[in-house]
């Protein structure tokens, strides 16, 4: 059989095939993650080329409200933009901040875990501790501490251009300890099965046995860890840039939106607000379910 | 009229790949007091006879055919509400492993005071007396003490004594006893069998012992049945199943006991193994392993026929005419 | 049980240690105190002198040792935002984060628990598929825009509940307390519900699926073989060994709900601790975030040794205490 043919036969692909959920959510995120990341070339309008606003077009609300306009389909902010446009292109940095926090708590986290599970002893139990202790706090205070810490060391002037890279290192700093206490145990399990002992015997350096014999057998439970952490990425990133520590208005992200959003709540211009926090339930969302789905599937006492 | 009978009982598991049939066509039946070992290996079918008997498949699995009957009244098919006032009372159950079979959180003194509360209306004062009772027929040095204590703080063998002692609290008639010594030392199981043996003799209590140990079958058993592929392929008095098998796969089985006397160059073993519920053969199940398959086996699949003391699904045995009904 | 908690204080004490270096390490970050405090124009004698009366000329681990000292005795230093001693912030704001975080825990307990064993115990009732999609939606919303949805129904749409501030509060003592006025309860309303969400369901979660693992454990099984009655099983045995492991997680989680109420805070413009942690953060005011942080780890070490008497209580297999079995 080709492998298409197979990986479309295998459990988990018949699993997915049989669940509306899964099937609707993967594609609600498909097109969410394509508008998000073609929105330079998807979007009606470039909010964010100061140039091309006119104030004239400010406060415009939705498309289905009298006064609205076909042209802003989900109506306009203060200044003129877009809030459709403001969507598309702000999901494309809450996608790039998140993915790219959680492949950094990943392979910290990983890297932690093999080598503490590996390892034992001393090196295990230490690791361990420090791992357990950042576990008892909640990611988004220590994603705050980071985030402000190195923002206050950084100078003044590099701080815009560098703000998603400290996002990035905060936010996948206040998520690896799941990781590695997740592979950590895994290891420890793999370790002393037989395979490890013949590797061991045959003289490979512990390194290779870790990464080419070790890793591929813990890799199921760091997926599905992986995929929940995702949407918790992305929430972390939007709660960072709603307390105003996170993505400035020039280069804002979903949850900057919002922010920005929120001071017109009371004098009734609500969709500025709320369009964005819909945009960001429903990736989340998907993201979630997709995640409880993978999790049921690969799970081999539920099948 | 015997305690338990089971016709043709059947147990399928819908799956994606079609429905697995894990129990095909079982006939069986204990009288009251008697001991009937099912013997065979892992994935024969035992376990599941066992727990479709007390109502506990796990779904999805379900009986598709057969009946169940307790002294002559269909049990089968019950709601869980009446098959509650069966289970513990008259059929009481043993499971494999006492360390998880043990609420951690109770002390035994209180798994015994429940379960007899719940069969026998006791009070409470009444209930613990008998509890303490209970431990010491079972072995458990100071009982009094004991019956406060927690099941972590007794050694697998005592907590096993402790899981009889619950079976048998409620005074069942049958107790369905699944592979009871497999997860203990092997200096325990002899002192656990024993234990049942004599209890089951004294209150009257029939028993099903469900292992693939045979040592066990042969010191315990009245009678035996032998399963395989998710049926009983021969089934009689223990000595004659086991001096005179008659079936080639009970053959097989009595001949891959090691013995300490011969002198044997290799060890005794059955080639293949036992087809998996996915792709059993028509026919005989047994007939890609048997050494002594001719054309028949392969295209019919024998009932249990008369062979000797014993009766044998093998058609072998073709020469007795009449097909006999159960076990 | 005296030694255990005295271990579980010393294994404390390293964490809080090094919890205290990041926080001093911070404020070597960032930028000159002495500048800051001294402004533009300032002679070099001045400055040595501020110097030397901060203590900045000794080495790391003596400032670092006055440092600890200094907090052990509540004091954090000065504000560089607002220009007042820290703990007197702090002890402005503490009330009004407990009654919020207080209120938030109990909604998150009181009614996560009973719909996690709701929804655990019955899997198929709409009514549990419809408690599952609000926990996961519960889960995929973020707590500020609970909280942005919530003034815009309640506050801007009904104009029911205010959406800022504390409402008029009592003055007892050293603390001040909303819960004796209307207004003071009113505006508890709206950031408690918001707070409490994101807790609420994940317990339910927890439970849920602690529920169902210990539906299938052997036993379970075996309780529902003596036939004890459904509400035993599910209350006696299944719900008693359910909340033994989500003590210990629900209660860390709740110690999550102080950290956590940062964001509601600021949504609500509710005068706590978070809300100050938040303004420091923006402004990179050192001593304020220093001081938060220890105070956060010291209340996770409390929650954490209060969690773990509990479970200590509960499960007998902690107590080693009473003498091992006899074989």
């Amino acid at each position: 059989m080709s492998v298409l043919a197979r990986v479309w036969d295998s459990d988990v692909a018949y699993s997915f095939r049989r669940s509306p959920v899964a099937m609707i959510s993967a594609f609600v995120l498909l097109l969410l993650l394509v508008s998000a990341l073609f929105s330079r070339w998807i979007a009606p309008f470039n909010p964010f080329d100061l140039a091309s606003l006119n104030l004239m077009d400010s406060l415009k609300p939705p498309v289905f409200m009298p006064d609205g306009e076909a042209a802003h389909a989900l109506g306009t902010d203060d200044q003129g933009r877009d809030v459709l446009s403001g969507i598309m292109y702000g999901m494309r940095i809450s996608v790039i901040v998140g993915a790219s926090a959680v492949l950094f708590a990943v392979i910290v986290g990983v890297t932690v875990g093999l080598v503490a599970g590996y390892a034992g002893g001393l090196v295990d139990a230490v690791l361990m501790r420090v791992t357990d202790v950042q576990l008892s706090f909640p990611a988004i205070l220590i994603a705050l501490l980071v985030d402000g810490v190195v923002s206050a060391v950084l100078p003044r002037d590099m701080h815009e251009a560098l703000t998603i890279y400290v996002l990035i290192f905060a936010i996948g700093i206040s998520f690896w300890p799941q990781f590695a206490r997740t592979v950590r145990g895994s290891t420890l399990v793999e370790r002393s099965k037989e395979y490890v002992m013949a590797a061991r015997v045959i003289g490979l350096s512990p390194a290779r046995i870790m990464v080419t014999h070790i890793l591929p057998n813990v890799m199921g439970p760091v997926l599905v860890i992986g995929t929940l952490t995702l949407g918790l990425a992305i929430l972390s990133e939007a709660t960072l840039s709603f307390l105003g520590v996170g993505l400035p208005p020039t280069q804002p992200s979903v949850g900057t939106l919002i922010r920005i959003g929120n001071d017109f709540l009371f004098s009734g211009e609500w969709w500025i607000t709320i369009f964005p926090g819909i945009s960001l339930v429903l990736m989340v969302l998907s993201i979630n379910l997709l995640g409880d789905w993978l999790r049921d599937a690969l799970n081999p006492r539920l099948r | 009229m015997a305690l338990l009978e089971v016709t043709d009982l059947t147990v399928e598991f819908p799956t994606r790949r079609g429905v697995l049939r894990a129990l095909d066509g079982v006939s069986l039946s204990i009288a009251a007091g008697e001991v009937l070992g099912v013997v065979g290996e892992s994935g024969a079918g035992k376990s599941l006879t066992g727990a479709a008997i007390i109502g506990l498949l796990e779904p999805p699995g379900r009986i598709s055919a057969g009946q169940v009957r307790l002294e002559g009244e269909r049990i089968d098919g019950l709601p869980d509400s009446r098959m509650r006032q069966i289970r513990g009372k008259r059929i009481g159950a043993i499971f494999q492993d006492p360390l998880t079979t043990l609420n951690p959180l109770y002390t035994v003194g209180h798994q015994l005071v429940e379960t007899m509360q719940a069969h026998l209306g006791l009070r409470a004062s009444e209930a613990r007396a008998r509890a303490v009772d209970w431990l010491e027929q079972v072995g458990i040095p100071a009982a009094a003490a004991r019956i406060d204590s927690y099941p972590h703080q007794f050694s697998g063998g005592m907590r096993q004594r402790v899981v009889i002692a619950l079976a048998l609290c409620a005074e069942p008639q049958l107790v369905i006893a699944d592979e009871p010594t497999t997860a203990l030392d092997v200096s325990i199981q002899a002192q656990i069998i024993t234990l049942l043996k004599r209890l089951t003799r004294e209150h009257g209590t029939a028993v099903m012992l469900v292992t693939h140990d045979m040592g066990v079958i042969a010191e315990t058993a009245d009678r035996v049945a032998v399963m395989y592929a998710g049926r009983i392929i021969e089934v009689g008095p223990v000595r004659d199943v086991v001096k005179h098998p008659a079936h080639p796969y009970t053959e097989g089985l009595m001949g891959s006991i090691p013995s300490l006397s011969a002198r044997v160059g290799r060890l005794q073993q059955i080639d293949g193994a036992m087809p998996r519920l996915t792709s059993i053969p028509p026919g005989c199940p047994y007939n890609p392993r048997c050494p002594k398959v001719f054309d028949r086996c392969r295209v019919e699949r024998p009932g249990l026929l008369p062979a000797g003391a014993t009766q044998a699904a093998c058609w072998l045995h073709a020469d007795a005419a009449r097909e006999v009904a159960h076990a | 049980m005296f030694a255990f908690i005295v271990s579980r204080v010393l294994q404390a004490i390293p964490v809080l240690l090094v919890v205290g270096l990041i926080a001093f390490a911070m404020f070597a970050f960032v930028g000159d105190p002495v500048t800051i405090m001294l402004g533009q124009d300032y002679t070099e004698a001045k400055r040595d002198a501020l110097v030397a009366q901060l203590g900045l000329d000794q080495p790391f681990f003596v400032q670092y040792a006055k440092f600890m000292w200094n907090a052990a005795h509540g004091n954090f230093g000065i504000s560089y935002r607002l220009a007042r001693p820290v703990m007197d912030l702090i002890a402005e704001r503490l009330p009004a984060t407990l009654e919020l975080a207080g209120v938030a825990a109990s909604l998150a307990l009181l009614i996560g628990v009973p719909m996690g064993v709701y929804t655990g115990l019955r899997r198929t009732a709409a009514s549990a598929r419809a408690f599952m999609i609000f926990s996961l939606v519960g889960v995929s919303l973020p707590t500020f825009l609970i909280g942005i949805l919530l003034i815009l129904v309640f506050s801007v749409l009904l104009r029911w509940l205010p959406s800022f501030g504390r409402g008029d509060v009592v003055n007892l003592g050293h603390w001040t307390t909303g819960f004796l006025t209307v207004s003071g309860l009113k505006a508890l309303v709206l950031p408690a519900v918001t707070l409490c969400l994101f807790q609420l369901t994940l317990i339910m979660r927890l439970v849920r699926a602690e529920m169902l693992e210990v539906l299938r454990s052997d036993y379970v099984k075996f309780a529902r073989a003596r036939g004890l009655s459904r509400r035993a099983i599910n209350f006696g045995h299944a719900l008693r060994n359910t909340l033994v492991p989500v003590i210990t997680i629900a209660g860390l989680q709740i110690g999550g709900i102080i950290a956590f109420s940062i964001v509601t805070e600021t949504v609500f413009q509710w005068p706590g601790m978070g809300l100050l942690f938040v303004q420091s953060v923006r402004v990179a005011d050192i001593p304020v975030m220093a001081a938060y942080l220890m105070l956060i780890s010291v209340l996770f070490v409390l929650i954490n040794l209060i969690v773990d008497l509990l479970y200590y209580a509960v499960d007998p297999r902690l107590r080693m205490s009473r003498p091992g079995a006899a074989r």
